[in-house]
């Protein structure tokens, strides 16, 4: 039992900080909100493997490996990172599961090279999930499974904007039938959960960082002659963030673990309830100890604090997950 | 990265299948009782000769030399049988660590043995009137004689110390010094001529604490642990240890979030608390995948200790408010979940209070200023 990252999956998770540090997604965020969908993020990230943890070797892929995937999305959290990546990689799983070669040799490599981006509506067993997909039009394809149909889709009208400005979501209607029986349903529970542990890990990652960002902000910024971390209040807020931080990881990377047991479903749901709670409450304490600054949409930090937002729900609510873990229990 | 438990799997077998065996049917009267110490001393002695008072000890103290990851199994299982509460536990968890890094070998050959085997049953005698928090604050001094010293003033919340064979503690043995200087770390008799213990009635009048009065009590010098002056040193590598998992090891939250998914059930699964059972088992397993975490760290987790420490003491008490929700208006009757919601209330004030916890994963984890 070594219940820890090792050297290469933690440099691996250095390899992306470093590049996503370096495009400054900050910018690539405020451009994708406004409409300007450029690849060259997307493309690098296919290029430093992300995609690929989600694709089979025979399929030009090195996946399924569900802890790097975790590493990646953590780290995309992280740096807010816009775009279908969890849909996508949410994607290729589905592809996997319903097992038809042609339509995974079609699209599979191109999804691991990072020259498809592929959306969907997430496939929740909830009864009437919302019929939308972020980013749809932007992708490449956009998927949609209706019991034991999988359909490719297209997008309707102008998008729903989110609290995140970087979430558009589109309302989808089935274009063309691309496969159909019960291996779709279970592809669909399996893809619901990878894309759910994936959501997850992004949720982490952009609670990391609002914890970082606003430990540094509380460092420098001052009131009453000091800076406003000496003050307890603001102390203890920031430590409920860290241990909410520190006890939704091991439930992430747990989930990352169980994955191919029958447990899987289970523990996703932990992860995802324990990560989008954390993530949100220190989206809130970020808020508090910025002061008005916090609330602005011109200051960076609102960017995480909204996507913490928005990912509290996307993927299945809390509520949604606690529900699905009641039941395993039982 | 994996959670391969197969390696401690026969460790595992074994314990489950002593503790389906021995176990007692009925539950012990609670150990915060003379009657309840007493038979809880009983089953310490049980466990004590089946090398399973200690586990993780070398094997020449009584324990069997076992991993942390076995510790971490010994709990899970413990816990799950339903066994009873450690009445050794201040001993076992908080002086034998103590004295592993700052004892000599006479001492560990003294003490160890007939604390593993449930013959002494020991005290922790820290906080004062005037030092709680602030422990640094302490008064209560040890003066140096010919053959050893004597001891004077008052120590108080000592707990289980109105039954307990033997106490330790930190004294001030430097009249002079302030703060944490100056401080000796000794062991003493509760029986000795010049201590009185007075029993303190917790919230539910259980005398699960006492007071202890000194007067000019007399300590042989064999029983000072680690250097006369230096106590402070000694009892923060003590301190470290309660707020790690040791003191309250994930099993027992374990077994207890089981318990309370069952109790939810039995009482005909309320939607409106399920949100709640919910979240206490994700924060029980979260607990655990934590433990796992930590044993599997080759760095010293320091002061991020103070994170578990305020996690499993607040899942505590969420889990025993969940369950007397759950029981509605039985809630506020005598027995198990009341009895364990009482002791959870006092989780996050002794083993340094929450807040101190949070001041010090504020400074010291995440750098904030003083
Ligand atoms: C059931 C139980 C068992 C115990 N067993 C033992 C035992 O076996 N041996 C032993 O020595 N002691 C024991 N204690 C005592 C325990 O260690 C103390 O209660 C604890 O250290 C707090 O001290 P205090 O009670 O004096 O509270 P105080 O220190 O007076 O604190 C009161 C309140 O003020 C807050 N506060 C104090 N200082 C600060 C600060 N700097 N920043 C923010 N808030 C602050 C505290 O968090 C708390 O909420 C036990 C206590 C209980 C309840």
């Amino acid at each position: 039992m070594k219940f820890v990252l090792d050297a290469e999956q933690r440099l691996f998770g250095e390899t992306l900080h470093k590049l996503l540090t370096e495009a400054g997604t900050p910018g690539v965020i405020r451009s994708w909100a406004a409409g300007e969908h450029d690849r060259t993020l997307w493309t690098a990230l296919a290029q430093a493997g992300v995609f690929a943890l989600a694709v089979p070797e025979r399929h030009d892929g090195a996946g399924p490996r569900p802890i790097e995937l975790v590493t990646a999305m953590v780290e995309l959290g992280r740096h807010a990172v816009p775009g279908p990546v969890v849909e996508t990689l949410a994607a290729a799983a589905l592809f996997e599961g319903v097992g038809d070669e042609e339509l995974s040799a079609e699209w599979l490599p191109r999804l691991a090279a990072g020259h498809a981006v592929v959306s969907l509506v997430p496939p929740s067993a909830e009864e009437a999930p919302p019929c939308r997909a972020l980013d749809a039009d932007v992708a490449d394809l956009v998927l949609l499974t209706e019991g034991e149909g999988l359909w490719s889709a297209r997008p309707e009208g102008t998008p729903r904007r989110s609290i995140d400005p970087a979430r558009r979501l589109f309302t989808v209607t089935p274009a063309a039938p691309l496969a159909s029986g019960p291996a779709v349903r279970e592809a669909a529970a399996a893809a619901y959960d990878l894309g759910t542990l994936a959501c997850a890990a992004q949720s982490l990652g952009v609670g990391r960082a609002l914890l970082d960002i606003t430990v540094a902000y509380a460092g420098t910024r001052r009131q009453f002659g000091r800076s406003i971390g000496e003050f307890q209040a603001v102390k203890h807020h920031l430590a409920n963030a860290f241990t909410g931080l520190e006890f939704a990881r091991p439930l992430v990377y747990g989930a990352a673990v169980s994955a191919g047991s029958p447990e899987f479903a289970r523990d996703v749901s932990a992860a995802k309830v324990a990560a989008s709670d954390a993530a949100y409450v220190t989206a809130r304490i970020a808020l508090q100890v910025h002061g008005a600054i916090g609330y602005t949409d011109e200051y960076d930090p609102s960017l995480w604090i909204r996507k913490a937002v928005a990912l509290h729900s996307a993927w299945g609510s809390p509520a949604n997950h606690r529900a699905r873990l009641m039941k395993a229990l039982s | 990265m994996d959670l391969d438990l197969s390696s401690v799997e026969a460790f595992r077998a074994e314990v489950r299948d002593w503790l389906a065996r021995n176990v007692p049917a009925t539950p012990l009267p609670s150990l915060e009782t003379e009657k309840g110490f007493a038979a809880h001393r009983e089953w310490e002695r049980r466990l004590g000769a089946a090398r399973l008072s200690a586990v993780s000890w070398p094997e020449a103290y009584g324990g069997r030399g076992a991993s942390p990851l076995e510790w971490l199994v010994f709990e899970e299982e413990y816990y799950a049988a339903g066994a009873p509460g450690r009445v050794s536990q201040n001993g076992v968890n908080l002086l034998a660590p103590t004295l592993f890094a700052h004892g000599t070998p006479e001492q560990l050959a003294r003490v160890l043995p007939p604390m593993a085997a449930g013959e002494v049953i020991w005290a922790q005698a820290w906080s004062e009137p005037g030092a709680g928090s602030d422990l640094a604050a302490l008064r209560a001094t040890a003066t140096r004689t010919d053959d050893g010293w004597r001891l004077n003033g008052q120590k108080t919340w000592s707990s289980r110390a109105a039954f307990a064979d033997r106490g330790f503690g930190l004294f001030r043995s430097d009249p002079a010094s302030e703060r944490h200087r100056g401080l000796t770390y000794l062991m003493f008799p509760l029986d000795a001529d010049g201590v009185t213990v007075r029993p303190i009635g917790r919230l539910d009048g259980k005398p699960a604490f006492a007071e202890l009065f000194f007067d000019d009590v007399f300590v042989p010098g064999d029983d000072v642990i680690g250097e006369v002056g230096q106590g402070w040193k000694a009892a923060m590598s003590t301190a470290g240890n309660e707020r790690g998992l040791t003191l309250r090891s994930p099993g027992r939250f374990l077994a207890a979030a089981e318990r309370l998914v069952a109790l939810w059930r039995e009482h005909g699964a309320d939607p409106l608390l399920r949100d709640r059972v919910a979240d206490v088992w994700i924060k029980a397993r979260a607990y655990r995948l934590k433990g796992f975490e930590t044993i599997s760290r080759s760095d010293d987790i320091g002061a991020e200790s103070s994170v578990n420490k305020i996690f499993w003491s607040e899942l505590d008490v969420e889990l025993h408010e969940t369950a007397l929700d759950i029981l509605g208006a039985e809630g506020e009757l005598e027995g198990d979940w009341l009895e364990g919601y009482v002791f959870s209330l006092a989780g996050p004030i002794y083993a340094g209070t929450n807040e101190i916890q949070r001041n010090v994963i504020a400074e010291r984890v995440l750098g904030l200023p003083r």
